[in-house]
């Protein structure tokens, strides 16, 4: 019996602690996507400049009042403006960005395409 | 004729190429957000002096024009802003409240029994999570404030001229 306790015990220490690695990974791969603002080059996870220090901080809160990554991205986005995520969301400013390698590669076809039917004729 | 064609979408796309870099070069690199955030964020927190709990409702609610500076007696630059502060603390139309960034409260204090007070409160932001609330980057910053909303944020410390501009604004 006693054993049956302490298993059930570690079992949910693990657990917890199985949580508790979400919970940073999760952090790590918010602030992995999020600019430093004032150091440049940087991303706030590899930063440890003040803002970098205290904005970990405030993911980490989030995170632990139940945010979503979304919920997180959009309260940022709010604050300091799109240019904090590295990868930017979908929307009216950003369809360009997001369509251009596209237009790109469609452009490159038909050039491609152009030329081998010119080869064949 | 299409080496024609070919010369004139490259000087096309050259010319393009350069006026976008041209125009980079003059734009700023530290970077400034569109302030979308109009509304103050609401918060409690301690204050320096008297050590007790404030709510942010209970700050910004008579109708006078609010600065809110984030400070930090380490901040050398906040330091060269204080006389200005104080200056502009004399006028009756606006209040200035104070946001001690990451500081040490006994250097806080140090800094404005040194400098003077021209802070009608001053908030304690310990771990700077506050100061992300109203989307700040660091110190010094100065947020405007009139009937509850943000009209004006300075980023960097304030100079005569910004504090004209904010007189300008008050009257």
């Amino acid at each position: 019996m006693n054993f049956l306790k302490s298993f059930l015990v570690i079992l949910i220490i693990l657990n917890f602690n199985s949580l508790k690695a979400d919970e940073i990974k999760m952090q790590n791969k918010i602030t992995k996507n999020l600019r430093c603002l004032i150091c440049q080059g940087q991303s706030v996870y590899d930063s440890d400049s003040e803002f970098a220090i205290s904005l970990k901080l405030v993911v980490k809160h989030k995170i632990n009042e139940g945010f979503t990554e979304d919920q997180i991205y959009k309260f940022l986005t709010i604050k300091y403006g799109e240019w904090i995520l590295y990868d930017p969301q979908f929307n009216k400013n950003t369809y360009f960005l997001w369509f251009l390698p596209l237009l790109i590669f469609l452009f490159g076809g038909a050039i491609i395409l152009k030329k081998l039917i010119n080869i064949k004729k | 004729m299409i080496n024609r064609t070919f010369y004139f979408f490259t000087v096309i796309f050259l010319i393009f190429v350069f006026v976008i870099f041209y125009r980079g070069l003059n734009n700023s690199n530290l970077y400034t957000p569109n302030t979308d955030i109009k509304k103050i964020p609401e918060f409690t927190s301690k204050t320096l002096i008297k050590k007790d709990s404030l709510n942010s409702k209970d700050i910004f609610n008579k109708n006078k024009f609010y600065l809110l500076n984030i400070w930090s007696s380490w901040c050398v630059p906040c330091r060269d802003e204080h006389p200005l502060l104080i200056n502009l603390s004399n006028k009756e139309k606006i209040e200035i409240i104070g946001l001690n960034y990451k500081d040490n409260p006994n250097n806080a204090e140090k800094f404005i029994n040194e400098l003077g007070n021209p802070y009608s409160v001053i908030l304690i932001d310990r771990d700077g999570t506050k100061a992300i609330e109203w989307g700040a980057f660091g110190v010094p910053e100065n947020f405007l404030i009139y009937e509850n909303k943000i009209i004006k944020r300075y980023i960097g410390p304030l100079n005569s001229q910004l504090i004209d501009e904010i007189k300008s604004y008050i009257e």
